[in-house]
């Protein structure tokens, strides 16, 4: 082989970065099919998130609580403001609202069982309350979404909150897209919709149409309901600064900040991908906007979006949060992506369903096609009973002890008798673009780019 | 004493709405009379028991929202989403009617002497509205089940993304909306809009309302639509 051939064969197999192998599947599906991937579960994209900060651990300049015998509480009260029945949790963990539709009527009865014997609240999502839900749910944060979905006076009174969904972290500004598939009989009815349609909801409420007419919405939620719940306004992360400042301004009691990494059932791929901000920027801008209102405390804000672990909670109440909600991490400890599920108590191998679904464990992000192999996000009956309520419940419990447990477990570590005595000052940033969105300083300097 | 009145310019809103939440039932209260509501926002909302409340004068924002059981009538007009998200009963503004009127409502009726603005019927998931006057444009936007007559005039894309709901219209209609179409009026439907018009106290012909429903061509997502949606 002469020079120049070996030129050209090392060039031949070069890939280009502006067009690598993800974008070229994609220009080739778009010229094939014309028109957009819809999916479920939220960003792929690496983006700055809570692993690039690290806890201050007590040393010598602060004293640690004994991890194994102090106690550390984590109680967590939200909805102080207006309410006269605030919300009191055991744990500064909720789980974040996700739909009877989009899930299946055993999830939802796992997850209000889970919460419940760990003392935090469950949330609906679009498409109304189920009743296995409610009576399943000690604490039940009942959603108005612009969808309105099987929004009725008799649930918003059995709620124990109610929370007006502007938006979400993986689809600010958009609407959703329920694929016929999952338009079962009984989603159909609660919905209002013909059976096995592709169902498009609205992106916006039908009643009101900005943050001047959201003032009179919530003084309406709060007559109908006696001024006793709790009403938390969520926004998916764009112009979180100045959002926070308008829900606080139209009354909120509780505002929920959805983070880019955030979950959804089924929307167009550009969308998870492309709108929307981090979590971890979000967060240091809704905090910063209370502080600017002198809210902080007052109203109480709630972080969600990629929270996984027990770190991941830790570090977002050190940054300012009262409580985070889970979504995607709830699935997948009910075994979203996991190879195995069981059925009358034999485990069976789930690889084939992946495998049908052109996906394999691990890599599945199919909720939107009703189809899933771990009995999630379906409403096919027999799909469904490869997650029953018992060892849903049970799964979910050990995740959100577990993460109760090192949340605890870091907050005592640094000298904490209390979780929400967590602040910023035991942060540090590991990387530059962290410490500038989260605005703490990187790791062993004092510096905090742009400040 | 079955009757009892509310003067706004005395008592809180608060009062009012305890009042028909609280105490109507438990003092067999059949109907309350709303005095100088000038406008304030929020009157009567979530009423869930057999009464009567005339409130005389003009209603602001969500008057009536989420009833399910009464009848409220509004002596003057009534401002954004009057009955919304109502579930049952009846609301009856005898004057004009804002934005979003009956929005999202799953059953129960609405009657509107004047006009109703923009999206009169926005996302119906089962009420009936029948408006003496004409509709604002968008009017019946995402429509899911429910019936909506329209006496007097349609603006434009009335109907767009109808589902199941279906809108009779006896005047001009300035344009439809996306997947709306006009249909023959049958037997059934004459019969619908008559009875309508009876339960809202118009004397029309039904034979004068011309049938708007959804020609059900985006009932599957479609590429090929594209901003049709
Ligand atoms: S396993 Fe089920 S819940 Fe998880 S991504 Fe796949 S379809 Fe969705």
């Amino acid at each position: 082989m002469n020079d120049n051939e070996h030129i050209l064969k090392h060039i031949a197999k070069e890939g280009s970065a502006g067009y690598d192998r993800k974008i070229m599947d994609y220009i080739h599906n778009a010229a094939t099919h014309g028109l957009y991937e819809i999916r479920g579960m939220g960003a792929k994209r690496a983006v700055p998130n809570f692993d690039d900060l690290v806890l201050l651990g007590a040393s010598l300049s602060r004293y640690p609580l004994e991890g194994y015998r102090e106690k550390c509480s984590t109680k967590t009260i939200l909805g102080t403001r207006f309410a006269s029945k605030p919300i009191e949790l055991e744990i500064p963990i909720t789980i974040a609202g996700m739909s009877f539709g989009a899930l299946s009527a055993n999830v939802k009865e796992s997850l209000g069982r889970a919460a419940t014997e760990l003392g935090t609240s469950t949330t609906t999502g679009d498409g109304g309350m189920t009743a296995e839900e409610r009576q399943s749910s000690k604490t039940l944060v009942y959603q108005c979404l612009p969808s309105r979905y099987g929004f009725n006076p008799d649930d918003v009174r059995r709620a124990d909150a109610i929370e007006i969904v502007i938006g979400q972290g993986a689809k600010p500004g958009g609407g959703g897209m329920l694929l016929g598939q999952k338009i079962s009989p009984r989603v159909a009815k609660m919905r209002t919709l013909p059976e096995g349609i592709d169902q498009r909801s609205a992106c916006r409420h039908p009643d009101w149409t900005g943050p001047d007419d959201l003032v009179i919405k919530i003084h309406e939620l709060r007559e109908m309901t006696d001024w006793e719940k709790p009403i938390y306004v969520k926004v998916g992360a764009t112009r979180t600064f100045h959002d926070v400042k308008l829900a606080v301004h139209a009354g909120a009691d509780v505002i929920v900040v959805d983070g880019m990494q955030g979950g959804t059932a089924a929307t167009q791929t550009c969308f998870i991908e492309h709108v929307g901000i981090p979590t971890l920027a979000a967060l240091r801008q809704a905090v910063d906007a209370l502080e600017d209102l002198n809210m902080k405390g007052k109203v109480q804000l709630i972080i969600s979006g990629g929270v996984r672990t027990g770190a991941d909670v830790a570090k977002a109440l050190a940054m300012g949060a009262d409580a985070v909600a889970i979504g995607q991490g709830v699935l997948y400890a009910l075994g979203c992506n996991h190879d195995a599920y069981t059925l009358d108590g034999v485990v069976h191998s789930a690889c084939n369903d992946y495998e049908q679904l052109g996906t394999a464990a691990g890599y599945c992000h199919h909720c939107h096609t009703g189809r899933c192999p771990v009995g999630i996000t379906t409403q096919d009956e027999q799909l469904a009973q490869r997650l029953m309520p018992d060892l849903g419940a049970k799964r979910l419990k050990n995740y959100l002890k577990t993460l109760n447990m090192e949340l605890t477990t870091l907050a005592r570590a640094c000298g904490k008798q209390n979780v929400h005595h967590l602040e910023r000052e035991d942060l540090a940033a590991m990387t530059i673009e962290a410490a500038a969105m989260a605005r703490l300083p990187l790791a062993g300097t004092d510096w905090i780019p742009g400040v | 004493m079955d009757s009892l009145s509310f003067d706004l310019a005395a008592t809180p809103l608060r009062d009012l709405n305890r009042f028909l939440h609280q105490d109507a039932v438990t003092q067999g209260i059949k109907q309350v009379t709303v005095l100088h509501p000038d406008g304030a926002h929020n009157i009567a909302v979530g009423l869930s028991a057999p009464v009567a409340v005339d409130i005389e004068g003009h209603a602001g924002y969500y008057a009536a929202g989420m009833l399910k059981h009464g009848i409220v009538t509004i002596h003057g007009n009534a401002g954004t989403g009057v009955a919304e998200n109502m579930m049952s009963g009846k609301v009856h503004v005898k004057g004009f009617a804002s934005v979003s009127a009956g929005a999202s409502a799953h059953g129960g009726l609405l009657v509107v002497d004047g006009d109703t603005s923009l999206r009169c019927g926005i996302s119906l998931k089962g009420g009936d509205i029948v408006v003496g006057g004409s509709v604002g444009s968008f009017s019946g936007f995402m429509a899911q089940a429910g019936r909506m007559v329209i006496c007097g005039n349609a603006g434009d894309a009335l109907g767009d993304s109808l589902y199941e709901a279906v809108i009779y219209v006896r005047g001009t209609i300035k344009s439809l909306g996306a997947d709306a179409r006009i249909e023959d009026m049958t037997e059934s439907d004459y019969q619908a809009v008559g009875e309508l018009l009876a339960a809202a106290g118009y004397t029309y012909d039904a034979h004068e309302f011309k049938r708007v429903a959804s020609a059900k061509s985006l009932y599957h997502w479609n590429a090929d639509a594209n901003q049709e949606y």
